[in-house]
C-alpha cells in the first residue's frame, strides 16, 4: 500500500518537474565573435592593392578564400591598413574596433621574406607599444614573390623582447586570426 | 585466438562442482511452544526462512564448525557455533525479547551480488587520507585504475584501459549524470561524503546499468546504526597550491527512529607549482554540502537526501592555444607559454559546476530474506566554461548547459535457501539546455532523452564453497536532440540523403535538426566463485555491456582549444558492445597475500577519435578528428600483494598492465594507461600513539603502444613558411615518484581523539609529465608537495 502511494507521488512528480520543458524551436546561436574576414589594404599614391581573406561558415568545413587584387611595386613604401569583419551576422560586425580599443591585449605580427619588404608599426595602444591594425610596407628593391602572413595574437607577451618590433618569437598568447597572402612585388 | 580463451574458461567453470551434502533441518518456537514462522535462520553461507509450521531445512551444508544466528522480530537471535558432522535436527525456542527497541536488525550487506567477481574496496580510513582531494586520485589506491586529468583538478577515473561514458559512477545509489561525456568533466563528488568505494572492474553490476563497459565506481555513503552521535572535523594544509581543506560531519545513528548525516566541505587552492615554474592559473574552489534525515520503522525505513557540490577550476593558461602554431610551440619549447606569478585569482579558462542531487528512498522488509527498495532521484548539473574572449565576452560562458535527470528505481530482493534474488527496473527522463546566450554553437546540443531498464541477477550456492551467478537486463533509450547544423557541416558529414529526414528548418547558412534515436540493449554477466580449503579463491565472470553513442559522440562539431583539433562526432553511430572476461586468482597465506586478475575485453563498434585530415579557418589549419568506430581489444593484468612481515612492518606492491589494440586498423589504441608498479612499506607500531610511518614509490613506465597521429604544419620560420611536424603522440618518458605519509593518534579529552598526519607527495620534486594529462603538452606535473592533516573525531 504504502509503496504504491509512494511511487505514485515520485511519478507524479516527475511529471511536474518535467513538463517544464519547453518544446519551442531553438534560437540560433549569433557567433558574434567569429572573425570571418581579414582585409588588408596596402596604398601607396593612387595605387591600393587589397588583400582578403574571407571564411563565411567559420569553423565549418570550408577554406577562407583569399584573394589579392593586384601586385605590389619594387621600392615603394605603402600604407596598411587591417580590418576584421564578422559577415556570418546582419549587420555585419566590424571587429577593428573592439581590437582597438584592447590594443593592449592585442598584437598584429607580420611575416614576409626580405625580398617582399620591411614592415613597421604605425599604431600604439595605451601603454605605447604597437598594435598593429596600422603600419607602413617597404617594398624590396627587386622583383620577387613570396607570402605576407599575418598574425593577430590574443594576450601576447607585449613586454616580451624584440616582439615591440615585430618580432613574433617571444610573443606567446593565442593565435585569433592567421591569413597567408601570396604577393608579388614587381 | 579470443574464442578459445572464452571456450576454455568456460568450459573450467562447468568442470568444477565440489560435494558437502550434510542437511540441517528443524523448527523454531516460541517458548510457549508455538512455531514461529518466518524467522530468520542463517547457516554457514547459507540463509533461509522458516515455514508456516516453524520448519525450516538447510542442506548441502559442509562437515565442521559453522556459524549459526536465528532471529525473529521482537525475540531475542540466537548466535551460536555447531559442529556438523551428518545431517542433524536443531530445534531452537526463541525467548521474548524484553527490550524491542533493538528487535529489529536491518541488515545492509554490500548494494551488489556480484559472488563471481572480487570487487575492489576502498575504506573510510583511506578516503580521510585523500579528503584535499578528488574521487580519481582516491580511485588510483586500487591495481588496474588509472587516472585521466586535465592539469591536477579535473581527475576521471579509468579501470582497465577505459573511462568517460563507460565507467559510470554511483553516488549514493543514484548515477551521476553530470556529463561525463567530456574528458575534461571530472565526477562531481566530495570525496568527503564517500564512507566506502568499490570498484567493478567490469559491466557485472546490472542494477546499476548495462553499459559500463569499463567497469563501475559504486559509492556508499558513512552508515550509522547505532544509537550515537559523533562528528567528524578533518582540516588540511597543503604546500603546493597554498591551500587547504576542511571538512566537518555530523552523525546522528540510531537502529529505531530517526537518525541523520550532514557534512561541509570547503576547498580552496592557488596556483599549483611544477619544480620550475607556477601552473599559471590551476586554482580551484570547493564548497559542498550533504545531508540526510532517516526514519527506522519496524518493517521499513524510509530517508530523504540532499547534496550539493559547486567548484570553480582554473584551467592552466598555457593550455588555451589559438591553432596549430601554438601547439607546435608549446610543445618544442618545452615550457608553459604563460607563467605568472603565484596567485590565488582564477582567470579564464576555468570551470564552474555546480550539481544538486535530490532523492527520496523507501525500504519495505517483508521479512529477513526479501526487502523493496523504492527510490526517486533529482539531479540538476549546471556547468559553465569560460573561455579566454575579447572584451565583454570574458564574462560570457563559452559553454553553458544544464542537464536535469528524474529517476525512479524499484529493487526486491529476496534470500532462499541457496539462492539470493535480485530484480527491479528503472525509469528515467533527462533534458539537456544548452543557453544559446554564450555566442559560440554549443558543442552538446538540446535534447530529451527517456530510459527504461529491467534486470534480474540471481545468485546459487552450489555447495558452501562453491556459488555462481548470472544477471540478464534489458534497457530501452530514446534520444530526441535539436541542433543547428552548418550546410556546409552538414553535406561534409554526408548526412544530406542519409538524415534529410532530421531537418526541420533553415536558418541563414544553417539547417535546424531534430535528431532521433532509440535503442534496444541487452546485457547480461555470469560467473561463478570457488573456495578451495587452502585459502585460495578462484573468480570468474563473462560480462555483456552495451553503451549508446554519448551526445559527445554524436554531435561534437567544433574546436577544442586545449588540443588545437576539430572534434567531429557522427550521426551513424551504432551502439558498442563489450564482452568482458576477468578472472581473478586470490591466495592467502598466513603473513602474505597475493592476488592476480588477468582480464580480455572484446569491443565491437569501439566509438574513438581518429584523425581524418585537416580544415583551414581564419586561425589556420587545424587537424580534424572525428569519431569512428572499429572493434577493439583490451587485454590485461592487475597484481596485488599484501605482506604482513612482522607485528610492526608491512609490504605491498601492486602491478597494472593493459595493452589496446584496434584490431581493424591494426594499431594501438591512444590514452592507454602504461605499466605501473608500486611499492609501499608501512611501519606501525600502537604503543606509540598508532604510529604509522609510510613511503611508497610509484613507477610508471613510458607507454610504447600508441598510435601514430601526428601531422605535418606550416609555419613559419626566419619570415618564411616552412613544414614542420606536431608531434601529438610520442608518450613522455617513464618516471618515478616517491611519497611518505605518517599518522599519530591521540586521546584528546573524554571519547574524542585526534589523528595528526604529516606527509610528502614527490619527496624528490620530480619534474615529469604524465601520458594520461591532458595538459602533458603544454606543462610539467605538480612538484613537491608537504600536507598536514588534523583529524578530530568527536
Amino acid at each position: 500500500m504504502k509503496n504504491s502511494k509512494i511511487l505514485a507521488i515520485a511519478l507524479i512528480s516527475i511529471f511536474t518537474f518535467s513538463s517544464c520543458n519547453n518544446d519551442e524551436d531553438p534560437i540560433a546561436v549569433n557567433e558574434e565573435e567569429v572573425i570571418t574576414t581579414v582585409t588588408t589594404t596596402l596604398t601607396a599614391g593612387s595605387q591600393t592593392v587589397i588583400l582578403t581573406s574571407r571564411d563565411l561558415d567559420g569553423d565549418g568545413p570550408n577554406a577562407p578564400v583569399v584573394t589579392v587584387s593586384g601586385n605590389l611595386l619594387v621600392n615603394t613604401t605603402y600604407t596598411g591598413a587591417v580590418r576584421f569583419l564578422n559577415e556570418s551576422v546582419t549587420p555585419v560586425d566590424d571587429i577593428t574596433l573592439e581590437i582597438k580599443e584592447e590594443g593592449d591585449e592585442h598584437q598584429l605580427f607580420f611575416q614576409a621574406p626580405a625580398a617582399i619588404g620591411a614592415f613597421t608599426y604605425a599604431d600604439a595602444d595605451v601603454n605605447g607599444k604597437p598594435i598593429g591594425l596600422d603600419f607602413t610596407l617597404k617594398t624590396g628593391t627587386v622583383a620577387a614573390s613570396g607570402n605576407i602572413v599575418v598574425v593577430l595574437r590574443h594576450e601576447p607577451a607585449k613586454s616580451a623582447a624584440g616582439v615591440a618590433t615585430g618580432d613574433i618569437t617571444n610573443a606567446g598568447g593565442a593565435t585569433d586570426a592567421q591569413i597567408t597572402y601570396p604577393v608579388q612585388v614587381k | 585466438m579470443q574464442t578459445k580463451i572464452y571456450i576454455v574458461l568456460c568450459f573450467c567453470m562447468f568442470c568444477m562442482l565440489s560435494f558437502a551434502q550434510n542437511t540441517v533441518s528443524g523448527k523454531i518456537t516460541t517458548q510457549e511452544g508455538m512455531p514461529l514462522s518466518g524467522s530468520h535462520i542463517h547457516i554457514g553461507t547459507k540463509t533461509v526462512s522458516s515455514d508456516v509450521s516453524g520448519n525450516y531445512s538447510i542442506k548441502k551444508l559442509p562437515a565442521g564448525n559453522v556459524k549459526v544466528f536465528v532471529s525473529y522480530v521482537g525475540y531475542k537471535s540466537v548466535d551460536t557455533l555447531i559442529n556438523i558432522s551428518g545431517n542433524q535436527e536443531l530445534n531452537f525456542t526463541l525467548k521474548v525479547n524484553t527490550d524491542q527497541l533493538q528487535a529489529v536488525v536491518v541488515r545492509q550487506k554490500a548494494n551488489t551480488l556480484n559472488k563471481s567477481i572480487l570487487e575492489q574496496k576502498i575504506k573510510t580510513e583511506t578516503i580521510e587520507k585523500f579528503s584535499n582531494q578528488t574521487l580519481g586520485d582516491i580511485l588510483k589506491e586500487i591495481a588496474g585504475v588509472s587516472s585521466l586529468k586535465t592539469g591536477s583538478s579535473v581527475v576521471k577515473p579509468v579501470i582497465n584501459g577505459l573511462f568517460g561514458s563507460r565507467v559510470p559512477v554511483i553516488n549514493n545509489n543514484v548515477r551521476l549524470e553530470d556529463q561525463e561525456w567530456g574528458t575534461e568533466h571530472a565526477p562531481n563528488f566530495d570525496v568527503n561524503a564517500a564512507g566506502k568505494i568499490t570498484v567493478i572492474k567490469g559491466a557485472s553490476g546490472l542494477q546499476y546499468g548495462g553499459d559500463a563497459v569499463g567497469g563501475l565506481v559504486v559509492i556508499e555513503p558513512v552508515l550509522v546504526k547505532k544509537d550515537t552521535l559523533f562528528g567528524k572535523t578533518i582540516l588540511n594544509l597543503a604546500s603546493n597550491g597554498r591551500g587547504g581543506s576542511v571538512s566537518t560531519s555530523l552523525h546522528k545513528g540510531n537502529d529505531k527512529g530517526w537518525s541523520w548525516n550532514a557534512l561541509g566541505t570547503f576547498k580552496y587552492s592557488g596556483d599549483k607549482e611544477a619544480p620550475d615554474y607556477v601552473l599559471s592559473n590551476s586554482g580551484n574552489r570547493e564548497a559542498n554540502f550533504s545531508g540526510d534525515v532517516k526514519f527506522t520503522g519496524k518493517k521499513y525505513d524510509i530517508s530523504g537526501y540532499y547534496s550539493f557540490y559547486n567548484t570553480t577550476i582554473g584551467i592552466l593558461s598555457a593550455s588555451h592555444t589559438g591553432n596549430v602554431n601554438d601547439l607546435y610551440n608549446s610543445i618544442t619549447n618545452k615550457i608553459p607559454s604563460v607563467v605568472n606569478n603565484f596567485t590565488y585569482t582564477i582567470k579564464n579558462p576555468k570551470q564552474r559546476v555546480k550539481h544538486h542531487l535530490a532523492k527520496m528512498n523507501y525500504n519495505y522488509y517483508f521479512d529477513e530474506t526479501a526487502s523493496l527498495a523504492v527510490q526517486y532521484s533529482f539531479q540538476f548539473n549546471k556547468r559553465m566554461e569560460f573561455d579566454v574572449r575579447r572584451g565583454d565576452f570574458n564574462d560570457v560562458a563559452a559553454l553553458d548547459l544544464e542537464l536535469t535527470t528524474h529517476a525512479i528505481n524499484v529493487d526486491y530482493k529476496k534470500t532462499l535457501h541457496d539462492w539470493t534474488l535480485k530484480t527491479g527496473f528503472n525509469t528515467s527522463i533527462q533534458n539537456n539546455f544548452a543557453n544559446p546566450a554564450t555566442g559560440i554553437k554549443p558543442l552538446i546540443p538540446n535534447f530529451d532523452r527517456i530510459e527504461f531498464g529491467t534486470y534480474g541477477i540471481a545468485s546459487y550456492d552450489l555447495s558452501d564453497s562453491f556459488s555462481v551467478d548470472a544477471g540478464l537486463r534489458y534497457d530501452f533509450s530514446q534520444v530526441d536532440a535539436t541542433k543547428f547544423y552548418l550546410k556546409s557541416r552538414w553535406e561534409e558529414r554526408g548526412y544530406t540523403t542519409e538524415f534529410a529526414d532530421f531537418i526541420v528548418g533553415e536558418q541563414g547558412n544553417q539547417w535546424l535538426t531534430k535528431p532521433s534515436f532509440t535503442f534496444h540493449n541487452i546485457s547480461a554477466s555470469a560467473g561463478f566463485h570457488k573456495e578451495f580449503e587452502t585459502g585460495f579463491n578462484w573468480y570468474s565472470n563473462v560480462s555483456l555491456a552495451t553503451r549508446n553513442p554519448n551526445p559527445s559522440e554524436f554531435f561534437s562539431d567544433g574546436l577544442h582549444h586545449s588540443t588545437g583539433i576539430i572534434e567531429l562526432g557522427d550521426l551513424a553511430l551504432d551502439k558498442e558492445q563489450a564482452i568482458k572476461l576477468s578472472t581473478t586468482l586470490q591466495k592467502k597465506w598466513t603473513a602474505f597475500s597475493v592476488e592476480v586478475n588477468p582480464f580480455i575485453n572484446s569491443i565491437r563498434n569501439f566509438m574513438f577519435l581518429r584523425p581524418v585530415g585537416f580544415e583551414t579557418t581564419i586561425r589556420g589549419a587545424f587537424p580534424v578528428w572525428e569519431y569512428q568506430q572499429t572493434n577493439a581489444r583490451l587485454a590485461g593484468v592487475d597484481v596485488q600483494t599484501h605482506w604482513k612481515i612482522n607485528k610492526q612492518w608491512q609490504y605491498d606492491f601492486a602491478l597494472a598492465y593493459v595493452n589496446g589494440k584496434d584490431l581493424t586498423n591494426k594499431e594501438s589504441l591512444i590514452d592507454i594507461p602504461p605499466l605501473n608498479l608500486n611499492n609501499k612499506i608501512q611501519f606501525s607500531k600502537s604503543e606509540w600513539h598508532d604510529l604509522k610511518l609510510e613511503l611508497k614509490s610509484e613507477v610508471v613506465l613510458r607507454q610504447n603502444q600508441f598510435p601514430d597521429n601526428n601531422f605535418t604544419t606550416n609555419i613559419v620560420v626566419n619570415n618564411e613558411l616552412a613544414p614542420v611536424l606536431v608531434d601529438i603522440s610520442t608518450p613522455p618518458p617513464g618516471y618515478q615518484l616517491l611519497h611518505f605519509y605518517s599518522e599519530m593518534k591521540f586521546k584528546t579529552f573524554g571519547k574524542t581523539n585526534a589523528t595528526v598526519a604529516f606527509s610528502v607527495q614527490n619527496i624528490l620534486n620530480t619534474t615529469y609529465r604524465d601520458y594520461l594529462n591532458r595538459q602533458r603538452f603544454f606543462a610539467d606535473e605538480m612538484g613537491r608537495n608537504f600536507q598536514i592533516q588534523l583529524k578530530f573525531n568527536y
